[in-house]
This record gives C-alpha cells, structure tokens and sequence, in this order.
C-alpha cells in the first residue's frame, strides 16, 4: 500500500528532513508518526501524498511509483486517499454541505449522486444536523469532522491525517480519533502524524516514531523481532 | 461547466473590489494602448494623405506632335507603377497657376508656360526610389524636356513615414507589453487571493486543467469588459476630448481590440496560474 525504500529528502533551505527512511504501510493498517516537532512526520506524508518528491530512494503508494509519475498523474493518487490537517484547511465562504460537494465536484461527480453521498458522510461523521452551517458557526472538532468527511469523499483506500486532532480540546480530540478508527476498521489505511502520545498510548496501532529525520523505533519492527506484543517507543512508554 | 461557470461568478462576488480593480486597470491599460493606436491611425491617415499628392510632372518639348504624346501616354499609363497620367495643356497650367499662385497672377502667360504630363503613382510605388526610376524613365521618351518630381521632398516624406512606423511599432509594442504585465500582476494578486483554495483542490484531486479553467474564463471576461471600457474611453477621448477630428477605428478594428482585451486578460491569467501552480 505505502512503501518507503532508502528515502531522504533534502530541503534546499532547511537541509536534511529525512534520512535513507525505509518501512511499508500494508492495507488497512492504523499507523501513528510520532515525535518532536523537525523529525520529519510531516514530510513523510507529503510524500505520501507526492507533494514532495524524495530527493533520494522510492515512495510507493498504491502502485504509483515517485520516481516515475508525472505531475499529471498526482491527481488520480489523491482521488484514492484522503487529507486531514490540523488546521481543517476548510473554505469559509461555503457551508459544511458545500465543502463536502466540491471534493466531489471537482472530481466529475454527478449532481444528484453528489447530494446523496454528502448527507450519507455528514450523517457517517455525525453532522447531519449542520450541513448548512459555515465554518466560522462549528466548532473546531465539528470542523475537523467536516474535513474528514471531505476526505472520504472518494471512498479512499488511504487516509493521511497531520496532527488532526492538534487544534481541539479533550472531547473533541476523543471524537475525531474514534472517527478514524471507525474509518479504519471499514477498511481503509490510516498513517496519522501526532504529537499526542495519550491518544498513542490507548490503542495497539503500529507506532512509528522519528527524530531528525531517521526512523528511531517501529513498533512493528519489534513485534516481529521480539514475537511479542508490541512494546511502546521510549518516548511514549 | 457549469461549476466552472460558479466558481466564475463566486471569484467576482467573493472580492468585487479587486475584481473591479481588475478591470479597471485592463481598461486604463487599453485606454492607453487605444489612444496611442488612435493617434497612430490618424498620423499614418494623415501621411498617407500627403503620399497620395507625390506626382511626376514631365515637361513636353515645344512643336511636339499631339499624336507622339498620345501614344507616350498611353506607353507611359501601362507603366506597372502608374495609377494615372494626364495632359496638361500651357491653358490648363495657366489656369492653376492663376488658381493657386494669385498674387502673381499678372506676371503668367500661357506662352510662358509649357505643356506637361502629370503622372499619378499607384499605393506601394511612392517611395523615393520607384519614383526616380519612373522619373528617368521617362527622360528617355525623345520629346520630354525636363521631369520634376520634388526629390527632396519626396525623400524626406519617406524618412518621416519610415520614422513614425518605427516609433510606432517600438511604441506600440511598449504599451502592449507593459499592458500584459499590469494585467498579469492583477490577476496574479486574484490568484493569490484564492491560493488557499487552489492548494485545497488540488489536495482533493483536481488536475490542473480544472484548477486553471475559472480563472481562464475569468481573465478573458475581465480583459473584454475592460476591452470595451477603454474602448468607450477612447471613443469618448477622441470625439469630445480632442481639438481636431480624428478618425475613429472602424467596426472590425473595434471588435478585435475589444479581443485583444480579452486574449490579454486569458494569457495574463494562464501565466499567472500557471506560475502559480507549479509552485503548489
């Protein structure tokens, strides 16, 4: 599903943001990036979603390779998975509803298929109620529901959240995770990128965990060599 | 469609001053490349007015047999680079020389004045040199005394006309471009107004193509509503505002400056877009 083989990737300005990284994600797994703000989360899933192109080694994701697609081909990788960031990245002048459409909108979806899926996602992240408020009218967590629905528009395989839960409160944050873990257990793969270690610690999901741009633990590495429950990374233990 | 068509109309509700600005500064762009191009049409008018008066006068020797200078005339009229020729008779000359020069009205005689062959030049053969070819070509017909044709002022015509269609063209190409710069940092700034939900559609997967066509469409519109601003502007500048009647374009070339705007506003859009979109 998500395969990094020797990736570094180097930003011109700011230097070295990952180094020689190399680990796969399998279809349907629940995966967290964790560590300190610079350690390369983010950059892990730019690259996942081919903003960025490694400047060196391969991302694979969902058969498409980095170091062979065109520009032109981003599109139809993006339409397979879904973007969740922290700050919801919401436009502010359309309500919940038409937030939602214009993912679809602006895949070729049809009109009337398109006003059907919307209410069945905002009922799915329970907003069904406030599909015709703005923005500015939800709260941050009801709008972190809204990108998320936005995000599984096209029923994706992927679902890649940075730091999703990063703007809200205690409840907000609980909701929103059982709304992806809800996401994941239909099928799809999430890699969330947190720095929430009580989230991390309340689940068994696979941790992978970095510091200035190398891999310093991943929980399934350590299953595998240890053929026991998986322990959890320093930092979080 | 019909999204695109949306998203259109949400772009000039969104941020009706900037769009207006847009607009605006289209039109003061192609107010001022239409005033220039006003001027140009009226000067090159005006040349080719003065270049339509370039004649040669062939002065025919005294005793010549009227038949000799029929049949000349008729040699000299298939002349690929005359439009005509006509005879002047000394009671024809006197007659104009009265006519135009009448303070000195006294002082002509028709006996005193010669009959002459004046030839008129077709468009595209006045300039200095086909004048002086024809002009010595004529010098050798057996009859002809002298051939005048202004050779100063012919040439400096010239260099006047070729002086004026190089300012024009480096003038003209000036305004062209300064216009698309300001129409392409207007739309830019557009586009930066609305990079939040560029970078937003494209993360939900649309391609380039889609990102781009709005503000296509909407470059276009504000170059032809700013296209026939400046034209009413310049129609205005050049009817009321201006001591001297002027020409104003005709219909064909109104239309296509209206879609010059238009192309300008499309290919200051496509530009900016473009730039922008390989940076997200």
């Amino acid at each position: 599903m998500i395969r990094f083989t020797g990736v570094s990737m180097e930003y011109p300005r700011t230097g070295l943001a990952l180094a020689n990284v190399t680990f796969r994600v399998n279809r349907g797994e629940f995966c967290f990036l964790t560590g300190p703000s610079g350690a390369g989360k983010s950059t892990i899933l730019k690259l996942v979603f081919m903003e960025e192109r490694p400047t060196a080694g391969e991302v694979q994701v969902s058969g498409m390779t980095s170091s062979r697609m065109r520009r032109s081909e981003v599109p139809v990788l993006r339409r397979k998975m879904g973007i969740v960031f922290q700050d919801f990245r919401l436009l502010e002048d359309r309500t919940a509803q038409e937030n939602i459409a214009f993912a679809l909108e602006v895949t070729g979806g049809k009109r009337d298929a398109i006003t059907a899926k919307v209410d069945r996602l905002l009922t799915q992240v329970g907003l069904a109620a406030k599909g015709t408020s703005y923005p500015r009218e939800l709260s941050g967590g009801e709008q972190q529901r809204v990108a998320i629905a936005r995000a599984l528009v096209n029923d994706p395989v992927i679902l890649v959240a940075d730091e999703p839960t990063g703007n809200l409160d205690e409840r907000a944050t609980r909701g929103v995770f059982q709304l992806l873990r809800d996401i994941n257990a239909a099928g799809t793969a999430v890699v969330m990128a947190t720095h929430n270690l009580e989230l991390v610690r309340r689940t068994d999901y696979r941790v992978i965990e970095l510091n200035r741009g190398r891999i310093v633990f991943d929980s399934a590495e350590s299953a595998a060599r240890e053929d026991s429950s998986a322990p959890l990374p320093p930092s979080v233990a | 469609m019909r999204l695109t068509a949306r998203e259109v109309a949400r772009g000039f509700r969104r941020a009706p001053l900037l769009s207006t600005l847009s607009v605006l500064t289209i039109a003061f762009s192609l107010f001022a490349f239409g005033l220039f191009g006003l001027v140009a049409l009226n000067v090159s008018r005006a040349l080719r007015g003065i270049e339509e008066r370039v004649e040669i006068r062939a002065f025919i020797a005294d005793g010549t047999p009227i038949e000799a200078v029929s049949t000349a005339m008729g040699d000299i009229g298939a002349f690929p680079e005359v439009a005509h020729v006509d005879l002047i008779t000394p009671a024809q000359a006197l007659e104009r020389a009265h006519k135009e020069l009448s303070e000195f009205g006294d002082i002509f005689d028709a006996s005193v004045l010669p009959a002459s062959l004046e030839i008129r030049l077709r468009p595209g053969s006045r300039d200095p040199e086909t004048v002086k070819d024809v002009a010595e070509r004529l010098q050798t017909f057996p009859f002809i005394d002298d051939v005048r044709y202004g050779e100063e002022w012919v040439q400096k015509l010239y260099r006047i006309r070729n002086v004026a269609g190089a300012a024009g063209l480096v003038l003209g190409i000036s305004f062209a471009v300064v216009a698309v710069i300001i129409i392409g940092a207007t739309i830019r700034m557009a586009v930066l107004a609305r990079a939040r939900e560029i970078s937003i559609m494209r993360l939900v997967g649309a391609t380039d193509g889609f990102v781009r066509r709005p503000f296509l469409i909407d470059g276009f519109l504000k170059g032809v509503i700013g296209g026939l601003f400046a034209l009413s502007l310049t129609w205005f500048a050049s009817s009321i505002g201006s001591p001297v009647p002027l020409q104003f374009f005709d219909r064909t070339t109104a239309v296509l400056g209206v879609l010059a705007g238009g192309v300008i506003g499309l290919l200051g859009s496509l530009l900016s877009v473009g730039r922008h979109l390989r940076h997200v």
